[in-house]
């Protein structure tokens, strides 16, 4: 518990860390947003005025200082694009990336658990390749691929599932196989290699020399000994989800924080664009933060330290 | 009809096959344990004594696999034997402790739940509550300290003197008949050891429990064992009583083993040691197989496997010089 404090306290650095980075990187790259909100045919003067009113005259530490005192306040300015507060806009987004996201999360971590135990158990046997060459495929085929290839296939061809997302839970399928298969993939890997391992240990012969069958001794011995790498790993895959949902969310039109993130960037969205990486950000952090936890939690050896 | 013996093994042969070649681990073993004794499995690393054990309990892996020969377990015979019908036997009737107390408990069970659950997948035992008191009186049995607040400890949190008196434990709470110990002691540290050896003949002699200890050690050997064979490359190259063996020693291997063990009155600059190293279990010298290492060996040692031939009573040793006696 103390443990738990202690890294949620040392997360406040890393965010200014963060904050003061997408702050800087976003002013080096070219293009300003107040020549992009106005269009070409503006004046010059018009132009001053509008750099004035968004503060974007005062020196750079000034904005930031001033950024950072609002964000801890939950004050994240106000997007140029839409003209709303940021904290808003991601508010009312978050839902549809956390729907995404846990559907995606529910089905690769399912998905890649039984096709790693199972690839495990038959190992060098026909459900073994299968799965491993499923999981191959899910690990390097990129996003956008494998999303096309499924709208293609399940919308298109066969018209069984929504092209694009409508807000029905039918319509989140799609984008959450596109989005899990990947994370499906490593998890399968990683449980098959840490079981197989875990089968080769002292402690499996002793179950097996107390009387226990096969199936007692990988799901009573080995298994949990086997998941404690492949959980810490779930856990930092939230935040490959999270940047695996910016893609996801644009191709199948899912009005989540993703989209957000890509219609800041190419408007010039300072704030919003700042707004959504602080977001994912805790997201990241707070996953890593449950990972830490959770691998206590099941290996009574680290609780200990 | 009740033969003498809890263990019958009659030449086993236990072999890996690797992509490199057939590795003969155990090449043609047979070996007795008689009701209520100790009987030692004396030799070096990698002479396939691990394996005769492991065979006995159906622990052999892939790629490995028992060729042949027969295991009697009090007059049945557990080669060729289903895994549902061996797993029944083994914990209940025939147990095994370990070299390893370090890794051979599982790192994430509790100790006590890990051998009450030797206690209950043998039937009989159906409340937890019970369970746990027979447990904790076993504890208390091998020795353990506090043995209610040790119950719910983990493996990590006990020292290697104290996992193996679990290890004790959880092999010994069925009230096996035969109890297979390989390199119980090798792990621990000398006082340590002396204590669980002891503690494994005063139970032995209390519950009329016979066992086969496997060991390097001739320290060892001597302090528990009364019977003793000597292996050396997957065979069995002398059998003796543990007296006959220290007093009458017949076989040259058995000879060098016994002169390597430094005595407190040894010039310590020189130590004895067997010249050579084991033999690639792959591609076993012709005839007999200690012969490259042998200070005594002639021509036929070469050509020609021994068979096991009488020295004495109850002594055999594998060596054409103790033929011709």
């Amino acid at each position: 518990m103390k443990a738990a404090v202690k890294r949620l306290v040392s997360m406040i650095p890393v965010l200014i860390g963060v904050m003061l980075l997408t702050f800087i990187m976003l002013r080096v790259v070219p293009g300003d947003p107040v020549s992009i909100m106005l269009g070409e045919h503006y004046s010059q003067a018009k132009i001053d005025r509008l750099t004035r009113a968004m503060n974007l005259d005062k020196p750079m530490w000034e904005q930031f200082v001033s950024y950072m005192l609002g964000a801890f306040r939950g004050d994240l300015g106000v997007s140029y694009m839409m003209n709303k507060p940021v904290t808003g806009l991601i508010a009312e987004a978050f839902p549809q990336t956390f729907r995404l996201a846990l559907m995606a999360a529910a089905i690769a971590w399912a998905v890649g658990l039984i096709a790693g135990i199972t690839a495990a158990v038959k190992q060098n046997k026909l459900p073994d390749h299968l799965f491993m060459g499923f999981s191959l495929a899910g690990v390097s085929v990129p996003i956008f691929m494998s999303a096309l290839f499924l709208q293609y296939f399940f919308s298109y061809r066969l018209k069984i599932l929504p092209l694009t997302s409508d807000g029905s839970a039918a319509s989140l399928i799609l984008p959450a196989i596109a989005l899990g298969w990947n994370s499906a993939g490593s998890v399968a890997r990683m449980t098959r290699s840490s079981l197989i391992e875990t089968l080769q240990a002292d402690y499996i012969d002793t179950a097996r020399a107390k009387g226990l069958l096969r199936p007692a001794v990988i799901f009573g011995h080995a298994l949990k000994n086997a998941l404690l790498p492949v959980v810490t790993m779930m856990a930092l895959q939230i935040s490959s989800l999270m940047s695996g949902a910016v893609i996801t969310e644009s191709v199948f039109s899912v009005p989540g924080i993703g989209r957000l993130a890509t219609q800041a960037i190419q408007n010039r969205d300072m704030p919003l664009l700042q707004g959504t990486i602080l977001f994912t950000t805790i997201l990241v952090i707070l996953g890593n933060l449950a990972a830490d936890l959770l691998y206590s939690v099941i290996d009574p050896r680290i609780g200990d330290e | 009809m009740d033969s003498p013996n809890i263990l019958e093994i009659k030449d086993l042969h236990t072999s890996f096959f690797t992509d490199s070649g057939v590795v003969k681990a155990v090449n043609g073993v047979s070996l007795n344990v008689p009701r209520g004794k100790i009987t030692g499995l004396v030799g070096e690393s990698g002479c396939g004594k691990s394996m005769t054990a492991k065979s006995v309990m159906g622990l052999v892996r892939n790629p490995g696999r028992i060729e042949s020969g027969s295991i009697l377990l009090d007059g049945k015979e557990l080669v060729g034997l289903p895994e549902k019908e061996l797993r029944k036997l083994c914990g209940d009737e025939v147990s095994m402790i370990f070299q390893e107390p370090m890794t051979s408990l599982n790192p994430v069970i509790r100790v006590g739940r890990q051998v009450e659950e030797a206690l209950r997948i043998h039937g009989g035992i159906s409340s937890h509550a019970e369970a746990r008191k027979m447990v904790v009186e076993m504890f208390q049995k091998v020795g353990i300290p506090e043995p209610e607040e040790r119950y719910s400890a983990y493996p990590h949190e006990l020292s290697g003197g104290l996992r193996q008196r679990v290890m004790i434990a959880m092999a010994m709470i069925r009230n096996p008949k035969l109890l297979i110990a390989d390199e119980p002691t090798t792990a621990l540290d000398v006082t340590v050891e002396a204590q669980i050896l002891r503690l494994m003949k005063q139970l032995c002699e209390e519950q009329g429990m016979s066992v086969l200890i496997i060991t390097h050690n001739m320290g060892v050997v001597a302090e528990i064992c009364d019977e003793v064979y000597v292996m050396y490359a997957g065979r069995i190259v002398e059998k003796a009583s543990v007296f006959s063996l220290f007093d009458n020693t017949a076989h040259p291997y058995t000879q060098g083993l016994l002169a390597s063990i430094p005595g407190l009155y040894d010039n310590p600059e020189y130590l004895h040691t067997i010249s050579g190293v084991v033999p690639n279990l792959k591609r076993l010298p012709s005839g007999c197989a200690f012969h490259p290492r042998c200070e005594k060996a002639f021509g036929r040692c070469s050509e020609e496997q021994p068979g096991l031939y009488p020295v004495e009573e109850g002594h055999l040793c594998s060596c054409f010089l103790s033929e011709r006696q």
